[in-house]
């Protein structure tokens, strides 16, 4: 059960967390209608933080509710891949981040949607369509930008190149990922792989993008709780109020 | 701005409206990302619409000016509106 509830934060971290970050980006989006779009994914993204947190605090049944989940647990608690946690940013790098998060996104999704847990395959099937509206939006703008003038080709690029070793981590099951497999609760780790590194490739060659190495190497932590600097400022924005008041209702 | 991303005009279906209605416009630098941006601003992803989107520059407009010349003939001569004619119940939506 601990195992399950262990996933379920994994999941919701990683969209709250990528919510937050693009929610920042709100009244800066390179165009008003980018910036629509941005904080749209960003909604979506917190509507299913909120599904994942409700079903583990129910699970684990300690009285911990959604809030207490997002606002009172500190970086080491948080499960989030490293990813997620990167500054925004240029506009490059916010989409080059959330295109590798997408791609990935996209295909655990839709493999949770076959679930052996009904709950969590019904959560999948609400987040479909949504990550599926993610995943095109992101391709297309990463072809956009990859495929157009020499700066923004350069930037895409970098991009690319920088976010590169924080794309693996998700691939890298431990014990708790295994045991989910082997109750046919989550899908494996190398059918997901195979499907993200076809996606990513077919984009960048869209892109005239250059696709680093598939066996380079990753860096890894963030779903232990061992994260990068960048967290524990994100955290302290996020949770201030809740810090400073506890418990107050709003 | 204005050049590499010019004005077009959204006109939507709701979900069991009949025919696209103007919503109103935005700025897109082409046509796919103009539906992709109708979207997020005009429908909230509701399922089951259609969008259209049209350059604001391949609209033709009639002219406030030509008013009269275009829509004021018709109005007294009562016989051209099809007004007389009573309607069988089973038609609808006319």
């Amino acid at each position: 059960m601990d195992t399950k509830v262990n996933y379920l934060l994994r999941l919701g971290d990683n969209a709250l967390i990528l919510s937050q970050q693009l929610s920042q980006l709100c009244g800066k989006g390179p165009a008003l209608e980018e910036d629509m779009a941005l904080t749209n994914v960003a909604l979506d993204l917190l509507g299913q933080t909120r599904l994942w947190y409700e079903y583990a605090a129910e699970l684990e049944g300690a009285g911990r509710d959604e809030d207490k989940l997002a606002y009172h647990r500190d970086a080491h608690d948080f499960k989030n891949c490293l990813l997620l946690e990167q500054p925004n940013g240029n506009y490059a790098d916010t989409m080059m981040r959330q295109f590798y998060f997408d791609t990935w996104h996209y295909f655990l999704i839709e493999g949770l949607t076959r679930s052996a847990d009904p709950r969590i395959a019904a959560i999948a099937e609400k987040s479909l369509k949504e990550v599926t509206y993610h995943l095109r939006r992101s391709g297309d703008l990463i072809v956009r930008l990859g495929d157009s003038t020499e700066l923004a080709h350069a930037r895409t690029q970098s991009a690319a190149d920088e976010l590169w070793m924080y794309s693996g981590e998700v691939f890298a099951y431990d014990a708790i990922d295994n045991a989910m497999v082997e109750e046919g609760i989550a899908p494996p780790a190398d059918e997901l792989r195979a499907h993200w590194l076809a996606h990513v490739a077919e984009i960048f060659a869209e892109a005239t993008l250059t696709m680093p190495a598939a066996d380079a190497w990753m860096q890894k932590g963030g779903k232990q709780g061992r994260h990068t600097e960048h967290l524990g400022y994100i955290l302290a924005e996020m949770q201030f109020l809740q810090r400073a008041y506890p418990g107050a209702e709003w | 701005m204005s050049k590499e991303w010019p004005l077009w005009e959204v006109f939507i279906r709701s979900q069991h409206g009949l025919a696209h209605k103007h919503v109103g416009s935005l700025h897109a630098p082409d046509a796919e990302m103009a539906v992709n941006n109708a979207r997020d601003v005009y429908t909230r992803r509701n399922e089951g619409v259609s969008i259209w989107v049209v350059r604001a520059a391949d609209i033709v407009a009639s002219s406030p000016g030509d008013k009269g010349a275009l829509f004021e003939p018709a109005n007294s001569k009562v016989y051209r509106h099809p007004t007389f004619f009573p309607m069988p119940a089973e038609v609808k939506n006319l």
